[in-house]
């Protein structure tokens, strides 16, 4: 009973994500089972939000799946997007209208039965029932941030991605973020989250995004390697162009002294 | 660029066959212009301002027919994902854009003689003068962006949403104008050309199809080493590495020259 | 249904609150409409001529005015991103944004079209054609017009974009809404316009949200 229950249900594999004109991770894998916390570590462009993104559906890999139950999530969008909460940099919240109205708009789009009963049980949660039917324009940026995770509350969710979702707060709403992690995971909710500072979860599980970095001089051979290709149809001995005849590289391979690439390239 | 999408195919296939549309292109357009403009009777009616036309079909047929192109290759940019799509579709509309005005700056010289005007608010003519605006609305919209792939993005949506709509304003265009203005005037055109005239007329033609292709090559391999210039830029590529990559480059031409 | 409830109300509310933009809308339409007897002078016989036009490619204009911020707020405070990964499909979002903008802005210009028309001298022979060819015709702008404000989403100087991308779209509709007006001061029967003009409603109706909303994608990818 169990085992099935504990299984791994959110899983990417050889996932390659691109920024713009730029790789920013390649031959990413995870997986999480339900109850699990996944903590995103990174230097700053590692793709920490580049993979919550992929996560949520927002983007697509460049190359890679992400799978639920072993079923791409790409293959039933709605589906995934039912299951998930996400919570990005930016609050959503508007100005004009009150905390209540904010989200009353995202439980409606969510067939919560119960609106205002779900945002009253959101905002008691985070602390801020008092502030329900002040204007948006007056919240500090802290409240503003717990009015975005009271967002996620609405609604049955599987699975937040929570980028940043420390930004703004203090420590106490740390704690009470912290203890809302706890029981979504205890229901068997998966987390993804990254984080600057550390919020004190029962032991997360690290994914490091350094390790997937592409190689700066690997990567840049692939840039101006093209021509020594197209150019040089002999040139398959040197040590770039051997490198290149796989389509995905042994991370191994990765590794060369920038004197040995340029070599190849000249 | 990147390792899933590598250009070095479309350059070996683009140096194939740059000296067939460059031999082309001149065969065909001295050809199709020394028939137009030497070889060809003048018009019983218009006189020599008949040759006009000889450039002026040939040139809306060349604005449509890129306006099209982009469109299809705004389709399988957004369908397929194919980043040379995208670098092709924003390459065609500058080429595009300048045969729909050259259509539009002939017509207008055809017309003073013809109508006594420069500009007469004839069917064909104003739709060629949309699809400038689409044109024109289309190169600015690419080139608002940063991000110049958000910006070829947005571009290829919207060439689909104009070549849906290019019919329709042809359609309702030419109501308007039979509503306006009785068909009384002279047209360019029409079925009433006589067959000697059509060779010219597809000579050029093809030459204009041969140099678009030339245009396009030359400015895809443009952006394709304005996109790596810019990757390595992006890569933080230190002083020492781009000295290394300079000294790199004499000996790479020295190896393609051979 | 509930959905596009639940979005035309905010959306609506928003409006409310933020106040003016459907007043200045109409505003922008009735200063602009003015300015043309000054261009062309007071005479009532050429006033009377051009009305229709003039009133037509006034209401184009300041429904144009308005499309910048059709999504452009959603997408500035994250709100878009997340109506992107709601579970509910985006066109839907998207028709029920576009009817929002539409009675702001469509619907005001319907109502002050017919005091303009006064002013400019037109036949009243012509004010039912004129009301309902609008009716018609600007629900079909609002549509056009949201996949521009789509498509700008994180351009530079989007609001001049905006215009340079929608006007040549929006031409069509202005030849067949004028052209009603026109055959109904002739005393011609103006229904072949009127369905026209329907037929371009019906089908921006079903492309349009389908364009906007994949632009919309593009945006927040």
């Amino acid at each position: 009973m169990v085992c099935v229950a504990w299984m791994i249900v959110f899983t990417g594999s050889d996932l390659t994500c691109r920024r713009g004109e730029r790789l920013v991770f390649t031959d990413l894998a995870f997986d999480a089972r339900p109850g699990d916390a996944l903590m995103l570590r990174g230097r700053n462009g590692a793709g920490k939000s580049s993979l919550l993104r992929l996560m949520a559906g927002l983007s697509e890999p460049l190359a890679g799946t992400i799978c639920w139950e072993n079923e791409n999530i790409r293959e039933d969008m709605p589906a995934h997007r039912a299951r998930m909460q996400y919570l990005g940099h930016q609050d959503a919240v508007k100005p004009v209208l009150t905390v209540r109205d904010n989200l009353r708009l995202w439980a409606s789009l969510r067939d919560v039965d119960n609106v205002d009963a779900a945002i009253d049980q959101a905002l008691d949660a985070l602390g801020i029932l008092h502030l329900a039917n002040s204007s948006g324009r007056f919240l500090s940026s802290g409240q503003k941030r717990r009015t975005a995770l009271a967002r996620i509350l609405l609604g049955e969710s599987e699975l937040w991605l929570l980028d940043e979702p420390t930004v703004g707060l203090d420590r106490e709403s740390c704690a009470d973020l912290a203890r809302l992690v706890d029981d979504f995971r205890a229901k068997g909710g998966i987390v993804v989250y990254s984080t600057h500072v550390d919020l004190e979860i029962a032991a997360p599980r690290i994914l490091n995004l350094d390790e997937f970095a592409i190689p700066m001089f690997d990567w840049l051979r692939d840039e101006i390697g093209e021509d020594a290709d197209a150019q040089h149809p002999d040139a398959s001995t040197t040590p770039a162009s051997t490198t290149r005849d796989g389509t995905s590289p042994s991370r191994r391979k990765k590794i060369h002294s920038p004197s040995t690439d340029f070599e190849g390239i000249a | 660029m990147h390792r899933f999408a590598k250009p070095s195919v479309f350059l070996k296939l683009a140096s194939a066959i740059m000296p067939w549309a460059i031999g082309i292109t001149v065969v065909t357009l001295a050809v199709g212009l020394y028939l137009a403009l030497v070889a060809s009777p003048a018009d019983y009616q218009q006189g020599d301002t008949v040759r006009i036309m000889y450039i002026h079909v040939p040139a809306a047929w060349m604005g449509l027919f890129c306006y099209v192109g982009m469109a299809i290759c705004g389709a399988m940019s957004l369908i397929w994902k194919h980043p040379l799509a995208d670098i092709a579709a924003r390459a065609t509309a500058p080429i595009g854009a300048t045969f729909t005005a050259l259509c539009l700056i002939t017509g207008s010289l055809w017309g003073e003689p013809m109508w006594g005007t420069w500009w007469v608010w004839d069917a064909r003519l104003t739709s060629m003068l949309i699809l400038l605006f689409l044109y024109l609305g289309y190169m600015a919209l690419v080139n608002a962006f940063d991000d110049s792939e958000r910006g070829s993005k947005a571009g290829s949506a919207l060439a689909l949403v104009g070549v849906i709509n290019v019919p329709i304003v042809k359609f309702s265009v030419d109501w308007w104008n039979t509503l306006h203005q009785p068909a009384s005037v002279a047209r360019m055109g029409g079925p009433s050309i006589d067959p000697s005239m059509l060779w010219p007329l597809f000579l050029i033609a093809i030459g204009f199809t041969g140099y678009y292709v030339i245009v396009l090559i030359v400015r895809v391999r443009l952006e394709l080493n304005e996109r790596r210039i810019r990757a390595l830029q992006l890569g933080g590529v230190g002083q020492s590495v781009a000295d290394q990559h300079h000294l790199a480059v004499p000996a790479k031409q020295a190896g393609a020259g051979e | 249904m509930k959905i596009l409830i639940a979005i035309l109300a905010r959306d609506l509310r928003l409006a409310l609150r933020q106040g003016a933009d459907s007043i200045m809308v109409v505003a922008f339409f009735i200063v602009t409409t003015t300015l043309f007897p000054f261009g062309v002078g007071p005479e009532a016989n050429i006033l009377a001529r051009i009305a229709s036009g003039v009133i037509w490619v006034s209401a184009l204009l300041a429904a144009m005015l308005s499309l910048e911020r059709v999504f452009q707020t959603d997408f500035e405070d994250g709100t878009l991103e997340l109506l992107a990964i709601s579970p509910v499909p985006l066109e839907l979002v998207v028709l029920g944004k576009v009817l929002a903008h539409w009675l702001t802005t469509g619907l005001p210009l319907i109502i002050a079209a017919p005091l303009m028309a006064v002013m400019l001298n037109m036949n009243s022979a012509g004010f039912g054609t004129l009301m309902l060819a609008m009716l018609v015709g600007t629900p079909a702008l609002s549509l056009i017009g949201a996949i521009g404000a789509a498509l700008i989403l994180g351009a530079r100087r989007g609001g001049v974009l905006v215009s340079l991308l929608v006007l040549p779209l929006y031409i069509p509709v202005l030849i067949f809404g004028a052209g009603a007006v026109e055959a109904s001061l002739l005393g011609l029967p103006a229904g072949e316009h009127l369905q026209i003009m329907g037929a371009i409603l019906l089908l921006t109706l079903a492309l349009a949200p389908l364009a906007a909303a994949r632009a919309l994608r593009l945006a927040v990818e």
